[in-house]
């Protein structure tokens, strides 16, 4: 049977790591996502799964702990917040150029700088749009729940090593911080080192006599050695928007106005989605689960059957340009957004959507 | 006259590459200590029977491409950051060998966080640091071990503590931390340095295997082309210069 | 069925536990529950507080700026909060830490010397339980078996007395509530 339990979406990451089978987590404290490796701490997998757990004297020094154990076919992760991710920019883009599988957790908070500690969504460029330098992306999964946060780090697992990529779990202080129940699905052990030389044969893990020696590096020097790479990252990504694209939509089917929003902003908007139809307006709301690869497809679907499009977001506007640029011009695609770390109600969603939508 | 196939015959033999060594062709200047340091590696792997069981790091620098020498799994870490890799390395991995090779600026400038800590936290791995006190690889720029006066390409009237501070000793930073078990300084410029630059990194390699933290081999080395000096000419320089201010021999041994 | 509440006070009058042990009761009748704190430098000392939304439907926004309860403890939160009750809401508090009475005429309001109750106990921290007995005696929404499994797996079972005097705080909390105005 599977056990429910009232968890913060920071505890859930920790508790999903260690119940799925997670080799090594590396961290640094940073508000609002600090539960993460607390949970962690308090609950000891060494003694039990094995796992490690190690807090790093920077996040450089976290996602470069990542990275080394991503080279040996670990699944290893890390979580932080904005400015934390910032400074793991370099980081993910040797993992992205290396090609390796791991998953970084990012709750995110109010910037530019030092910014707030309150929650935001004015990560999404960095997160979708790459962040770090060269022509790269990181599979990126929205949580809208503690539940899922703790579905989403094996899910980004599964998908880390099917891509060899980096994923990245885009979460928000509201989302990490919040307590709902969630479901704890049965454990999955850890790999055994057979397993691992199976799946991940690319692994550096001590090269025996049988095979050739395995060197990661995301160096290339010769410029039609590192262009063939760079297509070759382009024909994996085009399998992973073919492939991977997860987004929920909520009463679309006879939608004549669409919210776009995607983790804690999306429930905000079912709320006032709920409001607007009491009040006879067809409303409905497309959450994006994964923002990379985006939902183009049904956006632009969608874009043919409603009136308008509204993209809410705790930022100045960042994914509305994904949002526009999927419509293509079929619908007018409008913006409503809070920053610093304010939240806005479903009342002012409400208001907000009348204002665009010239509703008295 | 014995033709050289003739001569080719074990009890002839006095000498073998190490069987470790790729038949890749070295990019290193003739005269850089590199080469031999990545030899004298790969015979300590050799010798231990740990092929198999040993991960390198390597770092960005000129031995970026060390991969490309020594015939083991390899790791090539961002600048500066590989005893972060080593630490994941090592900890997910306790039954492996892991090393870092790490040349002065990668180590003592942009890295010094990451070796501190590494160090600090006693991390069973071993550290190869080379110490040229010059950034080779991008052209013979001021490293943080670059003595005072000496010319470099950022420093071209010489270094002057004023406007660049001074040369950064961090051996000894690293021995005063509580997490460290051997620290020693060595050098390549004699057959009997070469020998004890081997022992002390098979030292490092079995205290790796003890539990009782990081070994730290500096090899205090020439980089000809970046003094602009020959290779003769900068053993000389380095035993006249370098060794005033980096001095060779153990810092510290725990089990000693 | 769905009730949202809004707990506040002072950092350490344990607001956030409170408002975590109501939700995990909720859990056990078989809710759907979020808890939603406020977060930050507040919490060290400054105001805290704690939103937990229970309902028999999936919950959509943690963020509601209306309440149908409010469970004050500090005059900050009384003048913040006060306004914020639903038409018909309830509205309890602590009156040693209130300067200024509630006003509001539309609203059902009760007290709860929880201090008293906690020094006859002589454990301060179960300060906040007698609290939450009044409110439970307010809105009997939840089973007290219900509550009982709250209790226990919010706090280990390590601390079996803890468990204990918990209940006994929100028994008496139960039975010391005072309506204060009824008037609707």
């Amino acid at each position: 049977m599977t056990e429910k339990i009232l968890l913060k979406g920071n505890e859930a990451i920790a508790l999903s790591a260690i119940r799925n089978g997670v080799d090594g987590y590396f961290g640094y404290p940073i508000t609002p996502q600090s539960e993460v490796m607390e949970t962690l701490m308090k609950e000891k997998p060494w003694e039990t799964t094995g796992m490690v757990v190690l807090q790093a004297e920077s996040e450089l020094s976290s996602i470069n702990m990542v990275y080394g154990g991503a080279c040996c076919g670990k699944k290893v992760m890390t979580s932080s917040s904005s400015p934390g991710i910032s400074l793991m920019a370099e980081g993910i883009s040797y993992i992205a150029g290396a090609e390796l599988p791991c998953v970084i957790v990012d709750v995110m908070r109010g910037g530019p700088g030092l910014g707030t500690i309150q929650p935001s969504q004015s990560d999404y460029f960095q997160a979708v749009k790459g962040g770090g330098h060269g022509d790269y992306h990181c599979i990126v999964l929205a949580p809208a729940s503690p539940q899922d946060m703790y579905d989403f780090v094996d899910w980004g697992f599964d998908l880390a090593f099917k891509y060899r990529n980096p994923v990245m779990i885009l979460a928000d202080g509201i989302i990490g911080q919040l307590m709902e129940k969630v479901e704890m699905h049965p454990v999955k052990p850890r790999r055994t080192d057979e397993e691992i030389l199976r799946d991940a044969p690319w692994a550096t893990v001590g090269k025996p006599a049988s095979r050739a020696r395995n060197v990661i590096t995301s160096l290339s020097l010769d410029a039609n050695t590192q262009e063939e790479f760079n297509r070759k990252l382009l024909v994996k990504y085009g399998k992973i928007k073919e492939n991977e694209v997860k987004y929920i939509g909520y009463r679309t089917e006879d939608a004549e106005y669409l919210f776009v929003a995607f983790g804690c902003s999306a429930r905000i908007c079912e709320a006032a989605t709920d409001m607007l139809r009491e009040e006879g307006i067809k409303a409905g709301l497309l959450r994006p689960v994964t923002l990379y690869p985006f939902p183009e497809k049904e956006i632009s679907r969608l874009a043919g059957q409603v009136k308008s499009m509204m993209s809410i977001e705790l930022s100045l506007g960042q994914m509305v340009e994904d949002v526009r640029l999927a419509a293509d011009g079929r619908c007018p695609v409008g913006f409503y957004g809070r920053q610093g770390g304010n939240i806005f109600t479903p009342e002012e969603i409400v208001s907000e959507f009348k204002k665009f939508n010239n509703i008295a | 006259m014995d033709s050289v196939t003739d001569i080719r015959k074990p009890e002839n033999i006095v000498y073998r590459k190490p069987a470790l060594l790729t038949d890749n062709i070295m990019h290193y200047c003739p005269g850089c200590s590199h080469g031999t340091v990545h030899k004298i590696i790969a015979e300590v792997i050799e010798e231990m029977g740990i092929q198999d069981r040993t991960i390198g790091i390597s770092p960005v620098g000129c031995s970026v491409f060390a991969y490309n020498y020594i015939d083991i799994d390899w790791q090539e870490a961002a600048h500066g950051r590989a005893p972060a890799l080593a630490t994941a390395a090592k900890r997910l991995n306790p039954d492996k060998y892991v090393f870092t090779y790490q040349g002065d600026g990668d180590l003592a400038s942009i890295g010094t966080a990451e070796i501190i800590h590494a160090c600090s936290r006693g991390e069973n791995i071993v550290v190869v640091f080379i110490n040229n006190g010059i950034y080779g690889m991008t052209g013979g720029q001021m490293a943080p071990t670059t003595l005072l006066g000496m010319k470099t390409s950022t420093t071209p009237y010489g270094r002057d503590a004023k406007l660049n501070g001074f040369p950064l000793k961090i051996t000894e930073m690293l021995a005063a931390l509580d997490g460290t078990a051997f620290i020693t300084r060595q050098a390549v410029h004699t057959a009997a340095a070469v020998r004890k630059t081997k022992n002390a990194i098979r030292k490092g390699f079995e205290y790796s295997m003890k539990d009782i933290g990081l070994s730290f081999i500096e090899v205090v080395s020439t980089c000809n082309s970046g003094w602009k000096l020959s290779p003769v000419e900068a053993n000389k320089w380095m035993t006249e210069h370098m060794f005033e201010k980096y001095p060779l021999g153990d810092i510290k041994d725990v089990l000693k | 069925m769905k009730e949202e509440i809004i707990i506040a006070g002072f950092g350490g009058q344990g607001v956030l536990s409170m408002g975590k042990i109501l939700a995990y009761s909720a859990i056990m009748q078989g809710l759907e529950v979020t808890w939603m704190p406020s977060y930050g430098p507040e919490m060290r000392g400054g105001t805290a507080n704690v939103c937990v939304i229970i309902s028999d439907r999936k919950i959509s926004s943690p963020i509601i700026t209306r309440y149908d309860t409010a469970i004050i403890l500090n005059q900050q939160s009384m003048d913040k909060f006060e306004k914020s009750v639903k038409e018909g809401g309830l509205l309890v508090y602590d009156p040693s830490g209130i300067t200024r009475m509630p006003e509001r005429k539309d609203i059902r309001i009760c007290s709860i010397d929880a201090i008293e109750i906690a020094a006859e106990l002589g454990n301060a921290k179960v300060y906040n339980m007698a609290v939450l007995g009044a409110y439970l005696k307010m809105k009997p929404l939840m089973e007290m078996e219900n509550v009982q499994k709250g209790l226990e797996k919010s706090i280990p079972s390590r601390y079996g007395d803890l468990i204990l005097k918990n209940r006994e705080a929100i028994e008496k909390g139960m039975e010391r509530v005072k309506s204060i105005s009824d008037n609707i």
